[in-house]
């Protein structure tokens, strides 16, 4: 309570495992450092959100996660990044393995153009499933999973780009529950849908961390304290509190934090 | 005065006006000269009636009329000022000589368009315009007098006609084949001879061999007496024709391909008769050293080697690009290669007639054909021009096109596609392959249709690299293996510069340049046309904002 940092959880939540362990983590572009000392856990079958003002960091840390930095030139990181204790910038670490673990639903919906159905295939097609029958099954439950399949299932075969704004991020959500990730990354999901979509998105959410563990990053305030149970707030790269959301938005110990949250800055 | 103008400048409506002029005067342009080509070239096909002058010193004229001109230079008292004369295509080549006779409008004394001419069209010496006085077979008269003649003429020229498609068919497959059986025989002799002496069983093959080239022969004087016979049958008959100053020709009817009497033909007909000029212009061979005749061979060859160069030019610029863009490390390096990618395109198109002579056709003909068809030498099979080599020339001369706008497809490519791939385990190639090769397709295609373009109209490499004038035999043809890579071919663009400018007979060929430009434009745009449909099918296919 007295630093914000690592507080256990003391509601209903189940074994609290810790999914990530973000260690002294330090993340340059070239020689412009953008995060600075970070310490985070995040906590399996929970949703934690990362808030903050344009520019602090909250992206890059969310894209370090699934290692879509290294597509940046000239990018370093240092400290560690732990998934389930093992090092995801380690020797051994097959990219495409922790990218398949590691799912990410991004800002703008991005589905490819092809039909609904070829783009929650794409990831199993990937990964060398090509059994129609198996192929079925896990596009039904990839979209059963998003909230979609009732509104799509008689045309899986039509274009993804006839779904309106809201429809086609959940086909994306689709697509990355398709290919069974551990945690799922979401880059401010709603940023670009109305307000009935994105409630549509937030109740996904309940449903998501069930199975897995969602890390999302987003600027509505209310937002994250609807959804997470985790949250924490960062500004210029670093992570000022981190802690359990009701406390965050309740008795925030920093004074940024209460600054920004009760909409004084940022 | 001056505050007006001012804010008329300041409106930037002199801007738009110079726009809108730039474009208006582009488009007069362009369809200023298709007007000029469709013009010209439409109207040759139309079979005109045939006109009998009388001029003042009783001599006549007979032939269609071809346009009428101001007398150039008519100032002088014998040919006064803004005089006009007639420019009228006699024909009758073998006996005047000349194609086109000029008749100055006072030396006229009547007009006339009798029923009774004939038109011949002949497969020598180009239309004979004359009355028929009678119709021989052999010394023995058949008919005579103009209409018995007409009347007598009709089917002769149907058998004869039907005779030369059979001489025509034994010539070129039946004793072509035979050829191409003896010259396969020879080439195995000569390679079984070529190393060391041969040992028994070799000389069993020789025999062999020569046995069969000994059968060949034989059929091949078979086939040789059996042309000999439709021969004179062909020669047949014979027709004494009388031009309009009562000169007399004999000529086989074996000569004329078609007879007309186009004064007495109906609209309907002539029309008819157009439509079959048009098609045997599409679809026969030139005669007349390509003055008459069709330019069938013309268009296969430019048809076929714009879709070689197409195959070859797609994915070579396409890899090249991907390398560029997706893969190499961006940087000075890169930029340099771009730059000299683009200048490339700035080269001469002589310059890569000169290198492909140089290196297809020398360097890496002359190898294949030391290594692969020793026996021919020193007959060069790929170590001269042909398709392959010209086809790959262009090809050299327009991948620089498929790059610059291969990238620029790929630059287009929208980042949340790769990333939405990456991010769901991809690799940087399954990305590739699956969402960035065919997001860029429309761009590749639209590299594809201009390389196209520049590629069909294109002749200067291809005068050095295998275009002929006249090619024996199509590229592609029944005999095993039925792509003829190595052989000369004839292109439109070519054939526009043999007619209308190597031609001896220059005013009789004017038609022919119109309509080959008219055909060559068509070939483009039909080309074209393809790669765009597909394109547009492609663009809806992959359409579509990322929201």
């Amino acid at each position: 309570m007295q630093n914000g940092l690592r507080q256990s959880p003391d509601h209903d939540s189940k074994d609290h495992a810790v999914k990530l362990t973000l260690n002294q983590v330090n993340f340059f572009y070239g020689d412009r450092q953008a995060l600075f000392k970070i310490d985070v856990e995040i906590i399996t079958n929970q949703v934690t959100s990362f808030i903050g003002p344009s520019g602090c960091g909250k992206s890059t840390l969310l894209r370090c996660l699934n290692r879509l930095n290294d597509l940046v030139e000239g990018v370093r990181l240092e400290g560690t990044m732990l998934l389930d204790g093992i090092d995801i910038y380690g020797p051994n670490v097959d990219i495409t393995d922790l990218r398949k673990r590691v799912g990410m639903v991004f800002q703008k919906s991005n589905p490819f153009p092809k039909s609904i159905y070829e783009n929650v295939a794409y990831g199993p097609r990937l990964h060398g499933i090509r059994n129609r029958g198996r192929l079925d099954q896990i596009v039904e439950e990839g979209l059963i999973g998003a909230g979609l399949w009732e509104e799509v299932k008689d045309r899986l075969q039509a274009s993804a780009f006839g779904l309106s704004g809201g429809q086609q991020q959940r086909l994306c959500i689709a697509r990355a529950l398709a290919v069974k990730p551990d945690v799922l990354l979401m880059d401010e999901p709603c940023s670009a849908l109305d307000p009935v979509a994105t409630a549509k998105i937030e109740e996904l959410l309940f449903s998501l961390k069930q199975d897995l563990t969602v890390v999302i990053v987003t600027h509505n305030m209310q937002q994250a304290a609807r959804v997470s149970d985790w949250t924490a707030f960062m500004y210029l790269g670093e992570v000022v509190e981190f802690g359990l959301t009701k406390q965050i938005f309740t008795t925030p110990s920093k004074k940024q934090t209460d600054d920004y949250i009760t909409g004084r800055f940022g | 005065m001056r505050a007006p103008f001012k804010k008329f400048l300041a409106s930037g409506n002199v801007f738009i006006w110079g726009c809108a002029a730039g474009v208006s005067v582009s488009l007069l342009m362009v369809f200023g000269l298709l007007l000029l080509i469709v013009i010209n070239g439409l109207g040759y096909f139309w079979t005109a009636n045939i006109v009998e002058l009388t001029l003042k010193d009783k001599q006549h004229v007979m032939g269609q009329l071809a346009g009428r001109e101001v007398i150039p230079r008519s100032i002088t008292p014998d040919r006064p000022e803004g005089k006009s004369r007639l420019r009228v295509k006699i024909g009758n080549r073998d006996i005047y000589g000349l194609d086109f006779k000029w008749v100055n409008d006072d030396q006229i004394a009547s007009e006339t368009y009798p029923p009774d001419i004939a038109l011949l069209e002949r497969r020598e010496w180009g239309n004979m315009y004359a009355r028929i006085k009678a119709v021989y077979k052999g010394e023995t008269l058949q008919a005579e007098g103009n209409d018995a003649g007409w009347i007598a003429l009709a089917p002769l020229i149907d058998t004869t006609n039907a005779l030369y498609q059979q001489i025509t068919r034994i010539e070129r497959i039946e004793i072509g084949s035979i050829n191409t059986d003896i010259e396969q025989a020879r080439l195995k002799i000569r390679a079984l001879e070529m190393g060391a002496a041969p040992d028994t069983r070799e000389r069993g093959q020789i025999d062999g061999l020569k046995a069969q080239v000994a059968a060949a022969e034989s059929r091949y004087q078979e086939k040789t007496l059996e042309l000999d016979t439709l021969r004179t049958q062909f020669n047949e008959y014979s027709v004494l024709m009388v031009d309009a100053n009562g000169r007399e020709k004999q000529i086989p009817v074996g000569q004329i391909i078609r007879a007309l009497r186009p004064n007495e033909i109906g609209l309907m007909h002539k029309c008819w008769i157009y439509l079959t000029n048009v098609w045997s212009v599409l679809s026969t061979e030139p005669r007349e050293a390509n003055t008459e005749g069709g330019i069938f061979p013309a268009i296969f060859g430019t048809v076929m080697m714009v879709i070689i160069m197409s195959l070859a030019v797609v994915p070579f610029g396409v890899l090249a690009a991907l390398y560029l863009r997706e893969y190499a490390r961006q940087g000075i390096m890169v930029r340099l290669v771009r730059i000299a990618v683009n200048n490339l395109a700035g080269v001469p198109s002589i310059v890569f007639g000169v290198f492909g002579l140089g290196f297809f056709i020398y360097a890496v003909g002359g190898t294949l054909d030391t290594l692969f068809f020793p026996e021919r030498l020193p007959t060069p099979t790929f170590g001269t021009g042909g398709i392959l080599w010209a086809s790959l020339t262009l090809a050299l001369l327009t991948v620089p096109v498929v790059i610059v706008s291969t990238e620029e497809g790929l630059a287009a490519v929208p980042r949340e596609f790769r990333e939405g791939s990456l991010a769901l385990g991809a690799t940087k190639l399954e990305t590739m392959l699956k969402v960035v090769i065919p997001s860029a397709l429309p761009g590749i295609l639209t590299g594809l249709i201009l390389s196209m373009a520049r590629a069909a109209g294109e002749v200067a490499p291809l005068m050095l690299t295998g275009v002929v004038k006249l090619a024996p035999s199509l590229p592609v043809d029944g005999s095993w293996p039925f792509f003829h890579f190595d052989r000369k071919f004839m292109h439109l663009g070519f054939h526009i510069y043999d007619v209308g400018f190597q031609s001896p007979n220059v005013e009789a060929a004017k038609p022919m340049v119109y309509i080959t430009t008219l055909v060559l434009i068509t070939v483009v745009v039909l080309l074209n046309l393809t790669a765009i449909v597909l394109r547009n099918h492609l663009r809806k296919k992959y359409a579509g904002s990322v929201l």
